[in-house]
């Protein structure tokens, strides 16, 4: 598989989001995670997509996606070049036996007790999706009763803005 | 069209008084009037009365009214495809909109600029299942370019001039406008001209130098170049600029069919229609060809066929003012994003630069394809069944019409016999659902190209299962004094599907019988219900009675005419390139149809 990870400046226009999920739907590219949130610019909204372009470039990808009226800009943003995280909450079951194990390697991830029960607790992770990945292993054998993940979100390293450009050319 | 740069024409009349306060109704027509549109094609329902109460009063816009909304979608299209100009259809909400979808869908896929106008139930009761609700930007999104609902009277000037600007810049497309009906009844200032934001939409025209210098180096340098000529060259307009082009090179051009008539089917250049049902000169050139120079041209499956085994010893420069079409289907070694015509101004004199010093010599290539002409040139049988042969019909009523006049055709056998038949010399000559392949295209389109260019002598070129679907525009013609010649291509059957039953399952003509030609109980009877439509019909089942027939209907001018040319069934298009192989295996089958390998 090969992930990329796009970020998509748009105007935040009723149906947007249908217009882009569609646009992927159709023309076959996977959608592997999705964050959709306004930005520091009034009207401006920022989709990060993880898409999944197996068998096709990833060029075609942008292109469609350019020719969407609402979609300003798209930027592609390289792992070592951008800041990734993924936020999860774990619901995990415990007992008198497995809390403090549990608790421990909370820590060791720096995750956070956000909810705590006599047989559960819910932990709050942050990170990029290998340490997401490597505490839900770790937290596998206790029982993982529930999971709440949200999409990738990435923002490119440095000084410079993604709505930089757009707001001076418009 | 796809040059214009401001997309609002006109200065504001409004000077420093208060702007009038219009109806949304109101601000639409005044609107569609200050975008210069003269004719429309719609049917009223219950969410787009308000504006039909307008409409009714205005003296600038021309409304036919049509009797399917599907003939509103198509009669534009014929309308844009015919004049260059914007088309327009306007429908209600509910099956209106929906009435519309096949139209739309077809001007996606042909690049065809259209407006379409809905009617909404009112904003109040959006997504509660309202009476004729159905949420037509949503079904519309993946078959247009872009799409607006309007739910306020303010907004209706900023969204169809935004509207017709995407629609007729750049890449041409439909666009789809829905306006509630709450929002036609309010109130609002119309302020003219509106301003227009769209930071998102910048297609680009201009290309590169450095691409057009690097293009005109690769032609330099070519041995066995083909200009493959597609659609976006008619819609750019830029027949001229090929032309002058094309004879500066002195290169081979074909003609897809979207683009017959983009280059003089007299000129020796030209080599004809490429893919499934071309030239075999058009189809080996392109295989044996080192360079193809693509213009608006987008490698559909039915050029290409199997796309691994397409043009293989060739480069490739791809010219396409939708960057998305460029590299799509087959890699490009120079890429051109930009307007056909504008490139190719470009491209000229960069050519005439690069060749200053060595012309290229085509010499042996001509030589070549000369000899391809010679084995191979377009022809046809006569059916040994003593009915009328299609093709000769088809051949004849191009000749006696004359590159001036307009031929809409349907989708099938006589579609292909008539981009192959009719010799077309000017763009906006040929009109035709090259994409979508909609069934019921040639009625309404050759309508709408009527009213467009009234002058000229209009046919739709139409099967008998076409001229099924959507013959009830006779009416619309007849009311309104559109006198279009109907000729139906009758050989009583769906004869493309049963071509392909013939060939690839076994003979076994499953469901493709129609009853409405020869030895059978002709249901319906077309001169009958050409008569019942006021219009005259003429059935020709004789090659005696052809000629007079055509005469006959280009004579007759005060109603429409519908001829049904009783064929013979058998007739088949030669040549073929089966569906999944090569193209260097097309058949040419001029005396028979060849034995066909089985996979």
């Amino acid at each position: 598989m090969s992930h990329h990870v796009l970020s998509l400046l748009v105007e935040d226009k009723p149906g947007l989001l249908t217009r882009v999920a569609g646009l992927f739907a159709r023309r076959g590219f996977n959608i592997i995670s999705l964050a959709v949130g306004t930005t520091e610019v009034p009207g401006l909204s920022r989709i990060t997509v993880v898409v999944d372009v197996e068998g096709l470039p990833l060029e075609q990808v942008t292109k469609q996606l350019n020719k969407l009226v609402n979609v300003l800009k798209i930027v592609e943003l390289d792992a070592t070049q951008s800041v990734q995280r993924e936020h999860m909450l774990i619901k995990v079951r415990v007992d008198s036996t497995t809390r403090s194990q549990i608790l421990e390697a909370a820590t060791l991830f720096r995750a956070r007790i956000v909810d705590v029960a006599t047989d559960a607790l819910v932990i709050e992770v942050t990170g990029d999706t290998a340490k997401v990945e490597a505490l839900l292993r770790v937290l596998e054998p206790y029982g993982i009763k529930e999971i709440a993940q949200s999409g990738l979100l990435a923002m490119g390293r440095g000084s410079k803005s993604i709505s930089e450009r757009v707001l001076k050319n418009s | 069209m796809s040059t214009e740069a401001t997309p609002v024409p006109g200065p504001s009349v409004q000077s420093r008084s208060e702007p009038p306060v219009l109806t949304g109704s109101g601000a639409i027509l005044a609107s569609l009037e200050k975008l210069g549109v003269t004719d429309v094609f719609g049917l009223p329902g219950g969410a787009i009365m308000p504006f039909y109460d307008e409409l009714m009063a205005s003296t600038a816009i021309r409304h036919i009214l049509v009797r399917h909304e599907q003939g509103a979608g198509h009669a534009a299209e014929g309308y844009a495809a015919a004049s260059g100009r914007l088309g327009v259809c306007i429908a209600t909400s509910g099956p209106g909109a929906t009435n519309l979808v096949t139209a739309i869908a077809d001007a996606y896929m042909d690049s065809v600029p259209l407006l379409a106008i809905t009617g909404q139930v009112f904003s109040t009761s959006m997504g509660t299942d309202a009476f004729q609700e159905v949420d037509i930007t949503g079904i519309t999104m993946p078959i247009t370019k872009h799409s607006f609902l309007v739910t306020k009277p303010e907004d209706v000037a900023g969204v169809l001039a935004a509207a017709v600007h995407i629609a007729t810049t750049g890449r041409p497309g439909p666009v789809l406008v829905d306006v509630t009906k709450d929002a036609q009844q309010k109130s609002a200032p119309f302020i003219w001209p509106p301003k227009i934001d769209l930071p998102g939409y910048r297609p680009v025209t201009k290309a590169h130098g450095k691409q057009i210098n690097a293009a005109a180096q690769l032609i330099a340098e070519s041995r066995r170049p083909v200009l493959y000529v597609g659609g976006g060259v008619v819609r750019a307009g830029a027949h001229a600029e090929l032309l002058r082009f094309a004879e500066e090179t002195g290169a081979p051009v074909v003609t897809t069919l979207m683009a017959r008539g983009a280059f003089p089917d007299s000129h020796q250049q030209n080599l004809g229609m490429p893919g499934m049902h071309g030239t075999v000169p058009s189809v080996l050139a392109l295989q044996e060809s080192d360079l193809l120079i693509a213009l608006g041209a987008r490698f559909d499956d039915r050029v290409t066929g199997k796309v691994s085994e397409f043009a293989p010893h060739a480069k490739v420069i791809h010219v396409d003012i939708d960057p998305a079409e460029i590299g799509k289907i087959r890699a490009a070694d120079v890429p051109i994003v930009g307007d056909a015509r504008e490139v190719l101004l470009d491209l000229l004199p960069a050519y005439r630069d690069a060749t200053k010093a060595v012309k290229p010599d085509f010499s042996d290539w001509w030589k070549r394809i000369e000899s391809l002409r010679t084995q191979y040139p377009l022809g046809y049988t006569l059916p040994d069944d003593g009915l009328l042969s299609p093709q000769w019909v088809i051949e004849k009523i191009g000749e006696l019409s004359g590159p001036e006049a307009i031929y809409a055709a349907g989708v099938g056998q006589h579609q292909m016999w008539a981009a192959q038949f009719i010799k077309y010399e000017r763009p906006g000559a040929w009109l035709n659902s090259g994409g979508a392949g909609t069934m019921g295209y040639a009625v309404p389109a050759a309508m709408g190209a009527k009213v467009a260019q009234p002058d000229r002598l209009v046919w739709a070129i139409d099967g008998d299962g076409c001229f099924q679907m959507t013959n009830q525009e006779l009416a619309t013609c007849t009311i309104n004094e559109i006198p279009i010649k109907v000729a139906v291509i009758n050989n009583s059957s769906l004869g493309m599907v049963r071509q392909w039953q013939t060939l690839f399952y076994d003979g076994r003509h499953s469901f493709t019988d129609l009853n409405t030609g020869h030895d059978t109980a002709m249901i319906p009877d077309f001169i009958k219900m050409a008569d019942a439509y006021g219009a005259l019909g003429i059935r020709v089942t004789k090659p005696e009675e052809v000629e007079p027939a055509i005469r006959l209907a280009m004579e007759t001018n005060d109603r429409p005419v519908v001829i049904d040319f009783i064929v013979s069934r058998d007739a088949m298009v030669w040549p073929m390139v089966p569906q999944g192989v090569g193209n260097s295996q097309v058949q040419y089958a001029r005396d028979h149809a060849p034995e066909w390998e089985r996979e």
